[in-house]
């Protein structure tokens, strides 16, 4: 248990993070200069993280595996970042965002962290204004909001559904000025392949050239892990291809502890599964629950109609539909947190009522908010509100102008047109809350290595809020680890240059080569993507939604074949110095291979039910969520012995002082 | 539905590259474009030999990391969309696809479908950004109101996502619009207003040392943009070089 230090300052928890910015370690100005420091990943958390280290001095080597910092799959976040600023005046304070962050979570997030999270929010919101990010704007020329899952207040700041695109391409900004002004080196197309470890603490990594194949090494004085979150294990989800852990699991084999790998976040309003070679899935943004009411039909003799294709959900009159949403949650109606949602739609599709051929969708409809702003535009413009066709012109004319782009995306998938007719959106894995454990100062176990943004563990507990993940990233990559890891590397001052010709360089060289000519050579019988595919569905079936005792253990089992399988069957054509996706990808699906029994190990050993783990021996009458407190008021952080089913247990309790625990409501 | 489908292959860089065919069968209408490509890849594994390299990666529009020259068009025949974007749905039974990567000489094939885009780096590199730190000394973000229609215009022109599409489409391989895209979002917003001079100059001159071609206004640009981007960016690019120029002479 020596390890795990949160490293929690003392004091008032309003003042934590103020007094402790006063009283750390600093770097003076020239010495900055002295030191190197390398962030993997260029998203929001590290982009901003990059172009705040070289913007104090630093010399930054930044590294990410798409051909621009701007592709990051940060780009794709649509609906909005929240933060306290209460422009609205409708009540939000810098405690209200911790707290509902801290409740959100359900509970298992640490307060500290949640709080400085809150604390700093606003600024992100200057910042990025500042830097020229077009966020939405009301008809007076100040910021607008939206609301968002699990909230009673308007705290969400949005640029039409591309909110992260347009939060991302201001880090990139920032970083392209520190790019030419030469304090950060740029290495796109680059893969890290390994972290390397010099007398305990972290001092460079191993990259691998995609493009040429070519096998680097660099040094640093510290290590910032920025390559976001592990969604992809469950093959489908609505993160980028390339998305990946391979990162993550790299340093956590190198001694970085993995905390709570089993808190999966599954998104309420994705586009369902269309057919078996789909490759991903496509989010509709949380924002369309501020509009849009969930529905399946109330009576049976209804479903099996509308599968037969003899009736259209249109038809269907409103008596005759369930808003079950409405109907349990009546406080926050469509606007319950994402667990909730998720479960509530799988809970009747299991009954039965799905709404399309596989039985897995329900519908999201915007026929009452079409009517509701045509109305009120047809009432300010001075229109007749009795006029149907007009009202429903105005109103459509309303909704484009809030999710053009998002109605746009669907039509183009399902060819649909959601104008329309209701939307059709299933549950899909979006987010991963587990991560690396990081201390307050947001390094790992391993002293000088950093994890930030979705990569690490901290702040959102078992369940992520919408438009928390933004905040995250920005708040760790702009205003926290510049700051906390000059604490660390005050010592490295008179260090002077990391040399790669250490032997601890070498022989991580030499183990990451050895692998890759293991996948060249094997000459298998089947594609890494077969495997992936294999591993998602177990993943899905058995670690997804619902969790039990009996599906955790035999998935357990079904990992280590498919492992054992995977390393004596995989295929991977063409060589090794030049550009190979496959190769890349084999690397990637290995570490998936491995990362999932801990998973399923983690979500086994958690008892209870709590955010998005959602144990059904452990449920209420009612089927909601039964947390204990009790047993599991706890971060599970896993320390790798050599193998993951061997992993040790470490537990960081967690203390709540500031906010009473209660059973999470929405009623 | 049954394809044929010609595919440039190119090994690398150095190689000459040329057009190959191949047939793929049971092509479902709502799969993409990209997973269509992806079931010919796993064929092409099982059969041993090397899969066909293409960039991509939000497939939802959006990262602007896919590309490919489809039957002569950037990012195929539908409008408004991206490669990732398009469904076979657009395509019909005993279709023939041409399939090429986009071409330009400031983009350099890296394999097969893939070129080398960092000369849009570059330009970013040049000016595309304000000059504020990131250190979180800034002033309210409601301090400065900006009419929501310039703020508007400004998201309209910043929704650029970088993919050259604009490029491949011109006759010219002129990068005007995607460079006008970036000048134009700080150009219409007051925290870009101070360096707009600057700004533009220099990744004007950027854009010209990586050998993109000259703006001929033929508009082809705008007609394949997926993101809908406008010429009006380019008249505006237009004006704020003359006002720089102008204003650096006296
Ligand atoms: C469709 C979608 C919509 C979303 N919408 C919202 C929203 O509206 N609001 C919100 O708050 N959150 C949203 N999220 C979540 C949020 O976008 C992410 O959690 C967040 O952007 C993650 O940022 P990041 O910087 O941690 O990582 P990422 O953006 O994932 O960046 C990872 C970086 O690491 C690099 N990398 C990874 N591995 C390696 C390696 N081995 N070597 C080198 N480089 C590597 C990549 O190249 C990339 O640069 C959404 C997520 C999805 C999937
Ligand atoms: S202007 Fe359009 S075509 Fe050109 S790079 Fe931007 S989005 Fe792509
Ligand atoms: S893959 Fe991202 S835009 Fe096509």
């Amino acid at each position: 248990m020596t390890k795990l230090d949160s490293k929690i300052p003392s004091g008032a928890l309003k003042d934590k993070w103020t007094n402790y910015k006063n009283n750390i370690n600093l770097v003076n100005p020239a010495n900055k200069r002295l030191i190197d420091v390398i962030v993997v990943g260029t998203g929001l958390a590290g982009g901003s993280a990059a172009a705040t280290l070289a913007e104090l001095g630093y010399n930054v080597k930044a590294f990410a595996f798409q051909d621009s910092p701007r592709r990051a799959h940060s780009i794709a976040a649509q609906g909005g970042i929240n933060a306290a600023k209460n422009y609205q005046g409708d009540g939000d304070s810098i405690y209200r965002l911790f707290y509902d962050t801290v409740k959100g979570g359900d509970y298992r997030a640490r307060e500290a962290n949640v709080y400085r999270l809150a604390e700093v929010s606003a600024n992100i919101i200057d910042q990025c204004v500042a830097q020229g990010v077009p966020f939405a704007r009301d008809y007076g020329g100040l910021l607008d909001n939206r609301s968002f899952g699990g909230v009673l207040v308007s705290r969400t700041f949005y640029a039409k559904g591309q909110t992260g695109q347009q939060l991302l391409l201001g880090a990139y900004s920032a970083m392209n000025r520190q790019i030419s002004r030469g304090k950060i080196k740029m290495y796109n197309r680059h893969e890290m392949m390994d972290v390397v470890i010099v007398d305990g603490k972290a001092r460079g990594i191993i990259t691998r050239d995609l493009v040429t194949g070519k096998i680097e090494r660099h040094g640093a004085h510290a290590v910032v892990v920025g390559s976001g979150g592990y969604g992809n294990i469950f093959f489908l989800s609505t993160n980028a291809m390339g998305s990946n852990a391979s990162a993550a699991w790299k340093i956590h084999k190198k001694g970085a502890y993995f905390a709570n790998p089993c808190f999966t976040q599954i998104h309420p309003t994705c586009i369902p599964v269309a057919g078996e070679l789909q490759a991903k899935l496509t989010l509709m943004s949380e924002s369309l629950r501020n509009d849009g009411r969930i529905w399946v039909p109330k009576n049976m003799d209804d479903v099996k109609a509308i599968r037969a294709g003899q009736l259209k959900p249109t038809q269907i009159p409103e008596e005759n539909r369930d808003y079950y949403l409405e109907r349990r949650y009546p406080a926050f109606g469509n606007l319950v947190p994402r667990d909730v949602a998720s479960r509530a739609a799988k809970e009747r599709c299991d009954a039965g009522y799905g709404v399309n051929a596989t039985g897995q969708a329900v519908y999201l409809d915007f026929a009452s908010a079409i009517e509701r702003y045509g109305k009120e535009t047809a009432h300010v413009q001075g229109l007749d509100e009795n006029d149907k066709a007009l009202v429903t012109k105005l109103g459509k004319q309303v909704i484009e102008n809030k999710y053009g782009n998002l109605f746009q995306m669907y039509e183009k998938i399902v060819d649909e047109n959601p104008y329309e007719t209701p939307m059709m959106i299933y549950p899909a894995v979006h987010y991963t809350m587990g991560g690396i454990w990081v201390d307050y100062n947001l390094m790992t176990t391993v002293p000088g290595l950093y994890a930030i943004g979705e990569a690490n563990f901290s702040d959102h507990g078992a369940n992520r809020l919408g438009a928390s993940a933004l905040m995250q990233g920005l708040a760790d990559g702009y205003f926290v680890l510049p700051y906390t890891i000059g604490d660390y590397l005050a010592d490295d001052i008179r260090t002077g240059p990391i040399s790669t010709d250490h032997p601890a360089f070498a022989e991580a060289e030499k183990e990451v080569v050895d692998r890759l000519e293991h996948f060249i050579n094997n000459k298998g019988t089947k594609s890494v993507d077969t495997f992936h595919r294999k591993l998602g569905l177990i993943m899905w079936n058995k670690c997804g939604m619902a969790r039990n005792k009996e599906g955790l253990t035999s998935a357990i089992e079904e990992i280590k074949v498919l492992r054992e399988e995977f390393w004596k069957e995989v295929r991977v054509p063409g060589g090794m110095n030049e550009f190979n996706d496959e190769l890349a990808k084999a690397g990637r699906v290995a570490d998936y291979l491995e990362l999932a029994e801990l998973f399923a190990k983690d979500a086994l050993h958690r008892e209870e039910s709590c955010g998005g783990h959602f144990r059904e021996e452990s449920q209420s009458e009612e089927g909601e969520a039964k947390r204990d407190d009790e047993n599991f008021k706890y971060a599970a952080v896993w320390e790798y012995t050599g193998n993951p089913g061997e992993a040790i247990l470490h537990k960081e309790d967690l203390v709540y002082e500031n906010i009473e625990l209660k059973t999470r409501s929405y009623k | 539905m049954n394809l044929t489908l010609k595919i440039w292959r190119q090994k690398n860089a150095n190689d000459k590259g040329s057009m190959v065919d191949y047939q793929i069968s049971d092509v479902s209408p709502d799969m993409s474009f990209l997973e269509m490509l992806d079931v010919l890849n796993e064929d092409l594994i099982t059969k041993d030999e090397e899969p066909v390299a293409f960039d991509h990666d939000c497939r939802e529009g959006i990262c602007g990391m896919c590309s490919l020259h489809i039957n002569g068009e950037p990012h195929g025949p539908d409008k408004g969309i991206t490669t990732c974007q398009l469904h076979m749905r657009s395509f019909k039974n005993g279709d023939t696809i041409y399939i090429e990567p986009f071409r330009a000489k400031a983009f350099p094939i890296i394999k097969d479908l893939i070129v080398d885009r960092s000369a849009f780096e570059r330009i970013q590199q040049s000016g595309g950004y304000v000059s504020v730190n990131t250190s979180g000394n800034t002033q309210d973000a409601n301090a400065i109101p900006v009419p929501k229609e310039d703020a508007d215009m400004a998201f309209d022109a910043a929704t650029c996502i970088g993919c050259g599409a604009c490029v491949a489409a011109c006759k010219n391989s002129s990068a005007m619009l995607f460079t006008s895209a970036k000048v134009s979002q700080f150009a219409l917003l007051p925290q870009g207003k101070v360096e707009a001079k600057k700004r533009v100059q220099d990744m004007v001159a950027q854009m010209d040392a990586e050998g993109f071609g000259n703006c001929s206004n033929t508009g082809a640009c705008e007609a394949e943009c997926p993101k809908g981007i406008s010429l009006e960016n380019i008249a505006r690019l237009n004006r704020e070089l003359i006002k720089a120029k102008t204003a650096v002479k006296h």
